[in-house]
């Protein structure tokens, strides 16, 4: 798309490992500061959308295809709910993290943080699948 | 002070709606939007909701304004002049006036702004604030609420996203295919007796 475009090229490439890191921060930060796996998603699609725009859909494709992407979007809504249907087996309601663990707070962090794994793996990979589809269409 | 704050981000944000209003070019439009969201943003920043701030910055400022850009790749970037207005513009004034009206009626009933005695402060927020770091242990308590207490909503939220990229891919891929398809038995007919 932008291949005359160096300035935009070589900062977005600066930028990208820390809007991940920044990602990743956010997703696994979420239960003790604002944040969770909602934003943390967004925030990593959106350093692949920037990559997609400075450097072309075709190379975007490269480092994640579209076909990674559709099965992580399913894999995250099934681990949200299978994270429910194991407390089924360890002795609890659907979506109570209470048994997960030895102890009732470990099992809830446990279970806070998978869950939030599921929503995050899930919204990035619809954001970016997405996008990829709509950038797609025009040619 | 924060009220002034609070009066200074909504005008700008009724200015920014109104010019979304009045612009024809669609690419200021969709820059407008995420100004939009940026502003609403701020206005959670301003009420201490840093999480819904934070999800209105990244997928409203961001992801939509993206997504809207990528729209108007596939269109035209100037909305289409209409030649004259169809129709008398005193019937839809008249209703806009009619429901704002019902709806500020509406607001007279409701809690002061930042009542601490509004019903919703009286629900299950109380419990919340006093026994959540005792029941998940979690400091911040809108991952314990969302996550947790209400975690069933956000499974229900997850799967709505699932599904709206299942939607996307089917409407926007699976055309390419249609035209690729087999010609039908009828027109393969038709085709015979031509020839």
């Amino acid at each position: 798309m932008m291949q005359r475009k160096p300035i935009l090229r070589v900062t977005s490439k600066v930028f990208m490992p820390f809007i991940l890191i920044f990602a990743l921060y956010v997703q696994f930060h979420g239960d003790f500061g604002p944040g969770g796996g909602f934003q943390a998603g967004v925030i990593f699609g959106s350093s692949f959308i920037l990559y997609a725009l400075i450097f072309g859909l075709h190379d975007a494709k490269l480092v994640l295809p579209s076909v990674v992407l559709e099965v992580m979007a399913a894999l995250g809504v099934l681990i949200y709910a299978g994270t429910g249907v194991v407390s089924f087996f360890t002795g609890d309601n659907f979506l109570n993290y209470n048994s997960l663990a030895h102890d009732p707070l470990h099992g809830q962090h446990y279970g806070i943080l998978i869950v939030e794994l599921g929503v995050g793996l899930t919204v990035f990979a619809a954001m970016t699948l997405i996008f990829y589809t709509f950038a797609g269409r025009g040619r | 002070m924060l009220d002034i704050l609070d009066i200074a981000l909504l005008f700008f944000m009724a200015v920014t709606a109104i010019s979304i209003l009045r612009l024809k070019n669609l690419f200021a439009v969709v820059m407008l939007g995420g100004i939009y969201s940026l502003l609403s943003a701020l206005i959670f920043v301003n009420l201490d909701a840093v999480d819904v701030a934070f999800t209105e910055a990244a997928v409203g400022a961001g992801i939509s304004t993206v997504l809207m850009l990528g729209t108007l790749a596939l269109t035209s970037r100037e909305e289409k002049q209409e030649k004259k207005p169809s129709h008398k513009i005193w019937l839809p004034l008249m209703v806009c006036i009619a429901t704002g009206a019902a709806l500020v009626y509406g607001t007279l009933d409701m809690p002061r702004y930042g009542d601490p005695n509004a019903p919703i402060h009286k629900h299950v927020a109380p419990r919340y604030i006093n026994d959540s770091m005792d029941e998940v242990g979690m400091p911040n308590i809108v991952t314990s609420v969302l996550a947790s207490y209400r975690g069933f909503d956000t499974l229900g939220e997850t799967t709505v996203v699932f599904t709206a990229v299942v939607g996307v891919l089917i409407l926007l891929t699976g055309r390419r295919r249609r035209d690729k398809r087999e010609p039908t038995l009828e027109e393969l007919e038709e085709q015979e007796e031509e020839v």
